[in-house]
C-alpha cells in the first residue's frame, strides 16, 4: 500500500504519516515536487491551522497535479483543513479557493452560546453505503478540533450534530474528506485510514 | 453530541513517571511511554505528558521519551514542561506531540503563544496557567493570582486577565491549574474553573484536585469545564478512566463510551 501524503507547510504531519505506517502504508511525502503526486497511488492531504494556508498548493502547481490524479481514479483523503480544500472555498479564507471538486463553501460555526472552536470527541452518524467509514457504527466517536465546517449535502458521507448538523466525513467515488483527526481517534479512527487504504483507484496496483 | 474529556497526565521526570505531593516524595511510577498506551487503552480521552523538572540537559531525554510514548499512541498527545520558543515547539511536535502545553515562557515573552499559533495552529498551543485564589483581591475568584516556576513565584498577573490575553493571541485551549486544590484529592475549584470557562471561548481543561466521581461531575456542571485532568486517581491501578467514564456516564454526564 503506497500512499503519497502532501506537506502543504500547515502544522505538523508525524501524527498521520505515524498512523499510516502503524496501518503498514509504504509513505512518501511531498511538498513541492509533483513528480510523487502523478505517480501516485494513494494521496492523503493532511492539514490543520488556517484555509489561507491551501494557497501553497496553487503556487507550488499542486492543485493541476492533484485535479488531474482524482480525474485518474487515484483515491484521495483530505483531512480537516484538506476536507475542506475540496470545497470552492471558505469564509475563513475568502481570496482564496478550494479545489472545488464540491460546490459549496464551508464557513464558521454559528453564533451561539457554545464554544468555537469545537474541540474533543463527537460521534459520527455514518451513511450505511461508504466506502470510507465501512464498520463505522452510528455513534462511534472521533477527535475533532476546527471552526469552520463544510454543509451537509448529497455527498456526506457522515454528519456530525456541533451548534447545528454538518458534514463530518464527505465522499463521492474516490474523492473522501473527514473533518476529524483520524489518526488521533483512537481504533475507530485507524479503521477509516485502513478502510481508505484498502480503497482501489485506477492508479492503484 | 460533543462529549467531556478525561484527561490521563504523566509527570515526568528524568524520563520517569512520578507522582508526589506538591513535587516533593516522587515515587517513581513506570515508564511514560507503556503508561500512556495504558491510559489510552483503558479509556483516557487524551494524555498530556508534563517534564516537571525540565531543564537545559534534560531536553533531548525530554525528546526521546516524547518520540517513544508518541510511536503508538492514537489518540491526542500534549507535551509541557520546558518550552520557551518556537523552535522548542517544533521539536516537541516533530517527535510526535499533537499539542505543546506553555505556562512560565508564556509570560515572560506572551509573543511566544503568538508564534506557536502562527507555525503549528491555535488548535496545539495549550496555555497552562495555574493559579491561587487571593484573599485580599475584590474578587478572590476572577483576580486569583497566577504563579510561575512550579507555582513557587508571583507572576503578577490575574487569572482572568491572562487567560482572555492567552486566547486573543491565539492559544487553543487552557489548561487551568487551582493550586489550593492540586494535591488535596478534595475536588476540583469548581468557581475557579468557571470564572475562566466563561470569561473565554476556547476549551478549558480542569486541573488540580481529583479525587472521587463527584469531582468530575462537579466540575463539568458547575465549573463548565470542557475536559478534566485526573493524574494521582489513575496511578497504580486507582481507577481507570474507563470505569470512571461510566460513573460519568450514570451520572448523566456525556462521555465517549465505549471507549
Amino acid at each position: 500500500m503506497r500512499v503519497t501524503v502532501i506537506d502543504y507547510k500547515a502544522g505538523n504531519l508525524t501524527s498521520v504519516l505515524k498512523a499510516l505506517r502503524h496501518l503498514g502504508a509504504e509513505v512518501e511525502v511531498t511538498d513541492a515536487d509533483l513528480a510523487p503526486v502523478e505517480s501516485a497511488e494513494r494521496i492523503v492531504l493532511p492539514g490543520v491551522g488556517h484555509f489561507a494556508a491551501t494557497n501553497y498548493l496553487d503556487s507550488t502547481g499542486l492543485t493541476p497535479a492533484i485535479r488531474a490524479a482524482i480525474a485518474r481514479g487515484v483515491p484521495f483523503l483530505g483531512i480537516c483543513v484538506g476536507m475542506q480544500w475540496l470545497y470552492a472555498g471558505s469564509t475563513e479564507a475568502p481570496n482564496q479557493s478550494g479545489l472545488g471538486h464540491f460546490p459549496e463553501q464551508c464557513a464558521r460555526f454559528s453564533e451561539s452560546h457554545e464554544k468555537v472552536p469545537h474541540v474533543g470527541w463527537n460521534s459520527l452518524e455514518a451513511r450505511p453505503n461508504s466506502r470510507l467509514l465501512a464498520g463505522v457504527e452510528s455513534g462511534e466517536f472521533v477527535y475533532f478540533t476546527h471552526s469552520y465546517k463544510a454543509p451537509v449535502t448529497s455527498d456526506t458521507a457522515a454528519i456530525t450534530h456541533y451548534i447545528e448538523p454538518f458534514a463530518s466525513a464527505v465522499e463521492r467515488a474516490n474523492v473522501f474528506g473527514v473533518q476529524f483527526h483520524p489518526e488521533k481517534s483512537g481504533a475507530t479512527g485507524l479503521k477509516i485510514l485502513r478502510n481508505f487504504l484498502a480503497c482501489e483507484g485506477e492508479g492503484t496496483r | 453530541m460533543i462529549t467531556k474529556r478525561i484527561i490521563a497526565c504523566l509527570d515526568v521526570h528524568g524520563g520517569r513517571v512520578v507522582k508526589g505531593v506538591q513535587f516533593v516524595d516522587l515515587i517513581d511510577a513506570g515508564d511514560p511511554a507503556t503508561q500512556a498506551a495504558r491510559h489510552a487503552r483503558e479509556g483516557a480521552d487524551e494524555i498530556v505528558l508534563l517534564d516537571i523538572t525540565a531543564t537545559h540537559e534534560g531536553r533531548a531525554t525530554l525528546l526521546d521519551t516524547v518520540r517513544r510514548t508518541a510511536r503508538e499512541l492514537f489518540v491526542p498527545f500534549c507535551v509541557g514542561g520546558g518550552i520557551r520558543t518556537a523552535s522548542d515547539a517544533a521539536q516537541v511536535f516533530e517527535a510526535g506531540a499533537d499539542k505543546v502545553s506553555v505556562n512560565s515562557a508564556a509570560l515572560a515573552d506572551p509573543t511566544l503563544i503568538d508564534a506557536i499559533g502562527r507555525s503549528f495552529g491555535a488548535q496545539a498551543v495549550v496555555v497552562a496557567i495555574d493559579a491561587r485564589r487571593d484573599p485580599e483581591a475584590a474578587d478572590p475568584v476572577r483576580d486569583a493570582q497566577v504563579f510561575v516556576q512550579g507555582g513557587r513565584k508571583p507572576a503578577g498577573r490575574r487569572v482572568v486577565e491572562w487567560a482572555r490575553e492567552a486566547e486573543q493571541r491565539g492559544a487553543g485551549e487552557i489548561l487551568l491549574t487551582s493550586m489550593d486544590s492540586d494535591g488535596t484529592r478534595a475536588g476540583f475549584d469548581c468557581e475557579l474553573t468557571a470564572a475562566v470557562s466563561e470569561a473565554v471561548r476556547i476549551p478549558v481543561i480542569a486541573s488540580g484536585g481529583a479525587g472521587t466521581v463527584v469531582h468530575f461531575t462537579d466540575v463539568f456542571a458547575r465549573g463548565r469545564a470542557d475536559a478534566a485532568l485526573a493524574a494521582s486517581i489513575f496511578h497504580f491501578g486507582v481507577s481507570s478512566a474507563r470505569s470512571l467514564k461510566e460513573e460519568l456516564a450514570q451520572a448523566g454526564v456525556s462521555v465517549r463510551l465505549p471507549c
